[in-house]
């Protein structure tokens, strides 16, 4: 692929992020209200659709306050952090043959990595927000991000073993005849329940609790910093549903349909399920949570990771 | 200690003289009761106090009794829970309630009523009477009692208090059965100048406050802070309530060493002043109006809750004209020969700051030097320890009384009440010894019983008659220099070493041997004077006479304003050597500090002094002579809205706090007269911020003072780290009282001068005494829940000191220092009477004259004349006499007066609207109109 | 684990009931008449102002949204001389209805009262009055409480006795 093409695809491929971002906002409180037997934003535009553009116009022109008593650069860092965190593993989604930006043979290692790296994101922002409800929820938000970081590259283990790379597009191309969920349910649902708790969406979002701990690590963001951090997490969400597309569900594979429009939508069905998770679920208690994963989830990624290499070597290649 | 039982529990108390309700609720209990009252005692009329008690510890089914009406005995066995007793007592709540209307929202009692207090604790909750009420008529009591007697419970209280303790006579009980009435004979304002204590002693709402009334406000609505009375110099403490900028009522504050639980109805309903009209509000410069916007209209001004105007606009301009004024006022001061004049009536502090803005020997004290030398005289005798003095409540404990030459009850009216309760306490003391077995000093009705119509010696010499005759069984009539000479001769009679006034009329004579025997067989005899040089002189040596004979022999000396004392105690001379000085041209500038010199200046001499020679910066609340010949006016705040100290009579410094931030820009004169010395200094720096700063430079600057810091605890003081609130923790309506002028509820004003706050916010548990603002207590919403702040019932206040004495008082025995000033005896002139000044209650007080229901009552200037001299002189009762005295000439009513000494005339001083003569004065009286 | 799963496929289900919501302003409630809503004055039988001026209301109101002052005509009646309420800071509680002895002040079922400015939420007395009995028909305080005003002296309320002459001696 050219460089150029490749700056093009980029560019592209944030703008159609931002979209994506944006209009999850609606599609979120859209479904919310279905499931919830109400509406949901429908005034605005038709079916509301507008009401991305209020917000958007809200947020920007509110007071873009800094406390006095924060720590001004990495309170303006950390929002960036975050947003750069979930954006940059797009660059190895391989959405369809020939759409993607690069396929690293090490794809899925540099989205764990980078996935990791959004706690900064958090972490600092509680931190640098003086704030003391800021600080637990950045505090809770680095012990859980770290818990479950440990299972949730685990637990993709097993399709590594069974494809055999670290390239997305390969193990895409290995899923022609059978889609990996099938081969690893328990690898699937457990990097479903990291997914949810790595972007802290319910029943994880303990890092900003808003019945107890106000909003957590964004206490103190307002207008566009704070619109950044909605931001990062409606871009996360796609991006955990379009590797969940990715390693398990055949990524654009599928009959009739473009190859590009078979992602979207296996994405856009795994947003809403997730979406779904947080119409239907309370929030987990923080001990819960870590009895969840640390006594629950671990021992069940090992036993998985055990069995897959154990089924692989006894059928051999 | 002994040691009794109340429902198991043991518990000490140190007061055998006590009964069991009062010790009861010194322990904290919640016992309910009606008609014992503290300071009335106990008769056990209202049968609401029953407790059971048992014989001994095998006695299981006790039985009930009066809790008032029962004495402590050691191990004595006691329940207040037992059922049977809480029953009875819900039994008894509930009788009383079977004719009391159905009418607490339109009550002014209802939200701190007795009544309402005690059906609560006793849990009687609902009305299962169903059968009709009985109902009665109202009567008119005058301007300041209102009176509602459908809701009266019969617990007796009103005519206990104004029957027995106040002596009152025309308020009594009618009727029987349950058809009793308590009321006068007929329609007429109350004859008792204590009837505005039946507001506070009156259980329920049968007697309120008129004044009250008319702006109505709940008590849980006002914000109210410790105040003291300035309408005379006693300094009664008072609680002052407000509510949206208007000063509402005046309740009596509880101090066990000045006031007791009363103060006068000069004292309660005189307060009406803060709210007059004629008050000043912003600084005014002459030529140039207070400020070029049209007046507001009535309600129009937007004032908040604690009354600072919130209007942004008017607040702006309204310190722009106070920069202005500030100016003018620092251009007519700096670098010229300014003089001051303070005032009597003004603060401790305020006075200070004059001295300290002029400098000694420019500062001129705002009274007479007739006055001034009385005044000074009185000072240097209680000072220096040579007559020790009384507090108002300590006077009641004494057993024989002199008055020498004072009208107590017009004077000094809460004098008069303690006199009456030491008229009783001989045939007490006797009553209580006849009695075989004794008879318990709380047992009110026993006691009376025994005492009957008895008195103790009592003794008034005065020129005229007045109320306290009623004590003393053949007062003694005389011009004043003949009650001296009566006072020196009782001295002489005494102590032979004390000088003698020889001469006497054998009248004269009989009187002051009666006096002596009388003043002699009381253990501590009192004596009361302070209108003249010679009576103080005479008075002082009856009470060094009585004391080199070994009684604790007392003297209260009245003074007549509120800080007379406080600016007697610094330098400066009267104020006619301020009118002189002006006169010789000596003086550019005059700074008139809250006076009227009309009241204190004859008319020639106020015509020089406002003349024009001088130009005059004047400081006062109300718009006056004074203040209209003024260059420069700047509002000086009342004692409602500003801080300070007044020292009452007997040298008792006592601090005075803010009420509320009134409309406009009003200040102490302390603080107007800080900011011109910060506009006239170099360096622009408010010698006094606070309080707190000018109370430590005047202790620097005047040794005298230094005691005054510190009676209270200053502005920084916090209770667990926080202020203590003005507003009761039930305060409403606080974002809806100025929501018509804003809806931004504006950030309550941070007081710089007490610890208090104008908001609810702060500390809710038991403040310093000298800061308690209101009283109220879980269970406890009327003036009764006082209990809960004392120490013990009756007793001093828990939590500290809320006064200081200046005059240590009581020294060493020291040898008598008899005054030999005998003036000489007193004879008519030929053709001329002897004008004295007589004082009213009611119109002789400047500032309550502004009063609209003290107004409403006020004396009307007269002449009296004896009825030898009426008709020697063709004058007629009713009629009208010319009366000449010192160069002016008075068109006056005529009085006739049977009880005057003939050659003696009265004259009514201090009216609204007249002018100052000096009394006593020789004066021609004869019949005629001015220019007849 | 499985009441989650349960709980999010009943939550799927979901998607297919009907919506609770109603599509104000499109469509509007009929209310119940105990609805609390806008507060109103109401006035007695006799087309007096039943308000008393009592300040319970105010006192038990959470927000301290109503401010008043009592004043009397010659008569001794008593009523408001100014009442405010400030409906920016309402939180329709009814707690000043509950507190009101005389059933003046009542919440209606009216509560489209949305104002551009803040200060057009402070009603005064005039704002707050109505030609009514609102809920409580026939009740008037004054002929139940003993004061007498213009038209009912002492004794003549409903359960009075004629007054007593305290000059009268016969038991």
């Amino acid at each position: 692929m050219s460089p150029a093409l490749s700056v093009v695809l980029c560019i592209v491929l944030l703008v159609i992020l931002m979209i994506v971002g944006g209009l999850l906002t609606w599609v979120e409180r859209r479904l919310l209200g279905l499931w919830q037997d109400r509406y949901g934003p429908n005034r605005a535009g038709p079916f509301g659709v507008f009401q991305i553009f209020a917000d958007i116009l809200k947020l920007l022109t509110k007071e873009d306050w800094i406390p006095e008593f924060a720590d001004k650069p990495v309170f303006v860092l950390a929002p960036a952090i975050m947003l750069v965190a979930v954006v940059a593993p797009f660059a190895v989604i391989v959405f369809a043959p020939g759409i993607l930006i690069t396929d690293l043979n090490i794809g899925l290692l540099f989205f764990l990595a980078m996935s990791s790296m959004t706690v900064y994101g958090v972490a600092l922002a509680g931190w640098a927000s003086n704030n003391k409800y800021a600080l637990i929820g950045g505090i809770r938000a680095v012990a859980q991000m770290i818990s479950y970081e440990v299972f949730m590259g685990l637990s993709l283990m097993g399709v590594v073993i069974i494809a055999g790379t670290f390239s997305l597009g390969e193990i895409v191309e290995r899923q022609q005849s059978v889609w990996y969920f099938a081969y690893q349910p328990v690898g699937l649902i457990i990097f479903l329940i990291a997914g949810l708790a790595e972007t802290r969406r319910l029943p994880f979002d303990l890092p900003e609790a808003d019945s107890e701990i106000v909003a957590g690590f964004h206490t103190e963001y307002s207008g566009m910093k704070f619109a950044v951090f909605f931001l990062s997490e409606y871009v996360g969400m796609t991006l955990i549903s379009a590797l969940i597309v990715v390693l398990f569900f055949g990524g654009w594979m599928g009959p009739f349909l473009p190859p590009i429009l078979w992602f979207v939508v296996k994405t856009a069905v795994l947003i809403a399920f997730f979406i779904l998770v947080r119409a239907a679920l309370p929030r987990y208690r923080y001990d819960q949570l870590m009895e969840l994963g640390w006594k629950g989830l671990l021992p069940l990624t090992l036993l998985n990771l055990l069995a897959t290499g154990a089924v692989v070597l006894a059928i051999g290649k | 200690m002994p040691e009794l039982l109340i429902d198991g529990e043991k518990y000490q108390y140190e007061d055998a003289h006590k009964n069991l309700l009062a010790s009861a609720l010194s322990m904290g209990f919640d016992l309910p009761y009606f008609c014992w009252h503290p300071a009335l005692d106990s008769v056990g009329a209202c049968r609401q106090c029953a407790v059971k008690v048992y014989r001994d510890e095998n006695d299981t089914r006790g039985r009930i009794v009066m809790a008032c009406m029962t004495a402590l005995t050691p191990g004595l066995r006691a329940s207040i829970m037992d059922p049977e007793a809480v029953s009875f007592r819900a039994g008894i709540t509930e009788w009383l309630m079977v004719n009391h209307p159905h009418d607490c929202p339109i009550c002014d009692e209802g939200g701190e009523c007795h009544l309402q207090d005690m059906t609560v604790m006793t849990g009687h909750n609902y009305r299962r009477y169903r059968f009709d009420k009985r109902t009665h008529r109202n009567q008119y009591l005058g301007p300041f009692v209102n009176h509602e007697m459908n809701r009266c419970i019969q617990c007796y209280r009103c005519v206990r208090f104004y029957r027995d303790f106040a002596q009152g006579s025309d308020l009594d009980v009618f009727g029987w059965h349950d058809n009793v009435y308590f009321g006068r004979a007929e329609d007429g304002m109350l004859e008792s100048e204590f009837s505005g204590n039946l507001v506070e002693i009156c259980p329920t709402g049968v007697f309120t406050d008129k004044t009250l009334k008319r702006h109505y406000t709940r008590k849980w609505d006002l914000q109210t802070a410790p105040s003291v009375c300035e309408h005379c110099g006693l300094g009664c403490n008072t609680i002052q309530g407000e509510h949206e900028g208007i000063l509402r009522r005046r309740y009596a504050r509880y101090n066990p060493n000045v006031n007791g639980y009363f103060i006068c109805d000069r004292g309660r309903f005189g307060y009406e002043y803060v709210n007059s009209a004629r008050r000043i509000r912003e600084p005014m410069i002459r030529g140039r109006t207070a400020s070029n916007r049209a007046p507001a209209a009535e309600g129009a001004v937007a004032v908040n809750q604690m009354g600072n105007t919130i209007l942004p606009s008017e607040a702006a301009e309204s310190a722009l004209e106070a920069k202005d004024v500030l100016a003018r006022a620092a251009e007519l001061i700096a670098g010229r020969k300014v003089i001051g004049i303070g005032s009597p009536r003004a603060s401790v502090e305020s006075n200070f700051a004059l001295f300290s803005l002029v400098g000694a020997g420019r500062f001129y004290q705002g009274t007479p030097a007739s006055e001034l030398k009385a005044v000074r005289r009185i000072h240097d005798l209680l000072s220096s320890g040579v007559v020790p003095g009384a507090s108002t409540q300590e006077a009641a404990s004494c057993d024989a009384v002199l008055v020498l030459g004072e009208d107590v009850t017009n004077s000094a009216p809460r004098l008069a009440l303690s006199l009456r309760q030491a008229s009783l306490r001989k045939p007490e003391a006797a009553a209580k010894a006849e009695i075989v077995g004794g008879v318990q000093s709380w047992d009110d009705a026993a006691l009376r019983e025994a005492v009957q119509s008895e008195r103790g010696p009592f003794f008034v010499a005065t020129p005229a008659w007045t109320k306290l005759d009623e004590l003393d069984g053949s007062p003694f009539r005389g011009a004043p220099d003949d009650l001296a000479r009566l006072a020196f001769q009782v001295a002489h009679l005494v102590d032979p070493k004390a000088p003698a006034a020889g001469g006497l009329s054998a009248e004269a004579a009989r009187a002051a041997e009666r006096i002596a025997a009388g003043l002699r067989s009381g253990a501590k005899p009192l004596v009361v004077s302070g209108s003249s040089l010679p009576l103080i002189e005479a008075a002082s040596n009856v009470v060094q006479a009585l004391r080199s004979g070994g009684l604790d022999a007392r003297a209260v000396f009245t003074v007549p304003e509120a800080n007379s004392m406080g600016c007697a105690m610094m330098e400066g001379e009267g104020i006619e050597a301020a009118a002189g000085a002006v006169e010789r041209g000596e003086v550019e500038t005059v700074i008139v500090l809250e006076n009227d010199l009309a009241r204190r200046l004859p008319r020639a001499s106020l015509a020089k002094l406002l003349g024009g020679r001088a130009r005059i910066v004047a400081l006062d609340h109300l718009a006056n002579a004074t203040t209209e010949k003024a260059e420069v006016v700047f509002p000086a705040a009342t004692v409602s809205e500003g801080d300070g100290t007044f020292v009452n009579n007997e040298g008792r410094a006592q601090r005075f706090v803010q009420v509320f931030n009134p409309r406009g820009d009003v200040k102490e004169s302390w603080r107007w007269l800080g900011l011109i010395m910060a506009e006239i200094a170099p360096d622009r720096r408010n010698p006094w911020p606070n309080l707190d700063a000018i109370q430590a430079q005047a202790g620097a600057a005047l040794p005298q003072l230094k005691a005054l810091s510190g009676i209270v605890p200053g502005a920084g003081f916090r209770a667990v780290g926080q202020r203590i609130p003005r507003l009761s923790h039930r305060a409403a309506s606080r974002t809806a009282i100025t929501a018509n002028v804003t809806v931004h509820e504006p950030p309550p004003p941070v007081d710089p001068d007490s610890p208090l706050n104008f908001s609810m916010e702060g500390f809710k548990g038991m403040p310093p005494a000298g800061l308690l603002a209101r009283y109220w207590a879980p269970g406890w919403n009327s003036v009764q829940s006082l209990n809960k702040f004392q120490v013990e019932v009756a007793g001093i206040l828990k939590g500290g000191e809320t006064d200081r004495l200046l005059f240590p008082g009581l020294g060493a025995a020291r040898a008598p220092s008899y005054s030999t000033a005998l003036p000489p005896a007193f004879a008519p002139a030929d053709g001329e009477l002897l004008l004295l000044g007589a004082r009213h209650i009611y119109g002789s007080e400047e500032l309550s004259n502004h009063a609209e229901a003290v107004a409403e009552v006020a004396a009307k200037p007269y002449v009296a004349v004896s009825r030898t001299d009426a008709s020697r002189l063709g004058l007629a009762h009713g009629g009208s006499a010319l009366v000449r005295v010192r160069g002016e000439e008075l068109a006056l009513g005529v009085v006739v007066k049977d009880d005057l000494p003939a050659g003696l005339a009265l004259y009514p001083v201090g009216l609204a609207g007249e002018g100052y003569l000096e009394l006593p004065a020789p004066a021609k009286v004869g019949p005629g109109r001015v220019g007849a | 684990m499985f009441s989650n799963l349960r709980t999010i496929w009943v939550m799927f289900l979901h998607a297919f009931a009907k919506r609770v919501t109603v599509q104000y302003p499109d469509e509007k409630r009929k209310l119940p008449s105990r609805w609390r809503g806008r507060i109103v004055l109401t006035k007695d039988p006799d087309g007096e102002e039943r308000c008393v001026a009592c300040n319970l209301c105010s006192v038990a109101c959470p927000v301290g949204c109503i401010s008043l002052q009592a004043a009397e005509d010659e008569h001794g009646r008593r009523y408001p001389d100014y009442f405010r309420i400030n409906f920016s800071r309402c939180i329709f509680c009814g707690y000043c209805e509950e507190a009101c002895p005389t059933y003046a002040i009542q919440l209606v079922p009216d509560y489209e009262m949305g104002e551009w400015r803040r200060k057009d939420m402070v009603y005064e007395k005039e704002d707050l009055l109505v030609n009514g009995q609102g809920k409580y028909p026939g009740y008037n305080f004054y002929r139940v409480s003993g004061l007498s005003i213009k038209g009912k002296g002492k004794g003549e309320a409903e359960n009075e006795r004629p007054s007593v002459d305290p000059r009268e001696l016969v038991p």
